[in-house]
């Protein structure tokens, strides 16, 4: 009796201690929606080019070829952050990179693209926003990198640093890609 | 009872009857279906859904742009003939089980499912043995009442 009276504290304690463990474990997390797709085949899309909507490009035609797709706007203060570190990532490596230009009004991002310099491959635009829907999209930025076979092999919610595009980007392209063409 | 005390009453009538305008500016979304039981379902689920942007609210309660193209995207499948588990499947597959207010059950989540009756147990089988061990103390004493 006496060690019990001592035992069930102590079991409290011990539970208190594993539940703000997983807690404190999961508190960087909070507020980063854990997406679904990842190491799924990315939903077929397909987008007019911002600036040639006649044309248009999607998953279909990018099958065979590693790709990073970037959900942006010119309404979004967190892609102006990240915005130098796509320019030195495009600059620094010969991966396709491909904006998609969300819920944008053409002129703005065109004057966006050009003052502050084009960090893409390809500019596609989603008006509507019913691609970003389909790709599971919740804000601003939100990058993807797609491997030939068309699987999303990972997903960054929010701004992409220079250290995230060395380890996360980079880190998982062959290596023919993760440097710039010759 | 003071005057004050009497007006208190009163005054929370007051109140409460105020609440009743709230409502109708709680609306964010004016959009409306013309089958009207295709609005009551859409009703049902912007409520049910949350906001994935602004996480605390509901699609019904958010003003966000992403709330207003996921309230779209249902309409346009309510339109299309899809099940309210269809639609709540689609949005799952996109931005998983976090989009449903109340989480599905599962063998990942039983845990947190059972947590409740599993704690409401020890608290009763505490109870009862405290209970007779006090039992026990009483049919022991053999000390005069005092």
């Amino acid at each position: 009796m006496k060690l019990g009276r001592f035992l069930i504290p102590l079991g409290v304690f011990a539970l208190l201690v594993l539940f703000l463990a997983v807690g404190l474990n999961h508190s960087r997390e909070v507020g980063v929606l854990k997406s679904p797709l990842v190491n799924h085949d990315i939903p077929q899309w397909e987008l007019p080019l911002l600036n040639d909507p006649q044309h248009r490009l999607g998953s279909q035609a990018l099958k065979g070829q590693w790709y990073v797709l970037n959900v942006w706007g010119s309404w979004c203060p967190a892609c102006r952050q990240e915005h130098p570190v796509l320019l030195k990532a495009r600059a620094s490596s010969s991966v396709r990179i491909i904006g998609v230009d969300w819920k944008d009004d053409d002129a703005d991002a065109n004057e966006w693209l050009t003052k502050l310099g084009n960090p893409y491959t390809d500019v596609v635009s989603d008006r509507a926003g019913d691609t970003a829907i389909n790709l599971g999209v919740a804000a601003a930025p939100e990058t993807f990198l797609v491997n030939p076979e068309g699987v999303i092999v990972y997903k960054q919610v929010g701004e992409v640093t220079p250290r995230d595009w060395q380890n996360e980007f980079l880190g998982r392209l062959p290596p023919e890609l993760a440097r710039s063409a010759p | 009872m003071s005057p004050r005390s009497r007006s208190l009453p009163a005054l929370v009538a007051g109140l409460l009857a105020l609440l009743g305008w709230c409502h109708p500016a709680l609306a964010v979304d004016p959009a409306q279906l013309s089958d009207p039981r295709l609005q009551a379902r859409y009703e049902v689920l912007i409520h049910e859904l949350r906001c994935v942007q602004c996480e605390d609210n509901s699609l019904a309660d958010s003003d966000a742009w992403i709330a207003a193209d996921l309230r779209r995207e249902i309409r346009t499948m309510l339109q299309q003939g899809k099940t309210n588990r269809q639609i709540e499947d689609y949005l799952v597959s996109r931005y998983s089980e976090f989009i449903l207010f109340k989480p599905r059950y599962s063998w990942r989540n039983a845990w947190l499912w059972s947590l409740p009756a599993l704690l409401l147990a020890i608290g009763v089988t505490v109870a009862v043995r405290l209970i007779r061990q006090r039992a026990a103390l009483v049919d022991q004493d053999d000390s005069e009442p005092t």
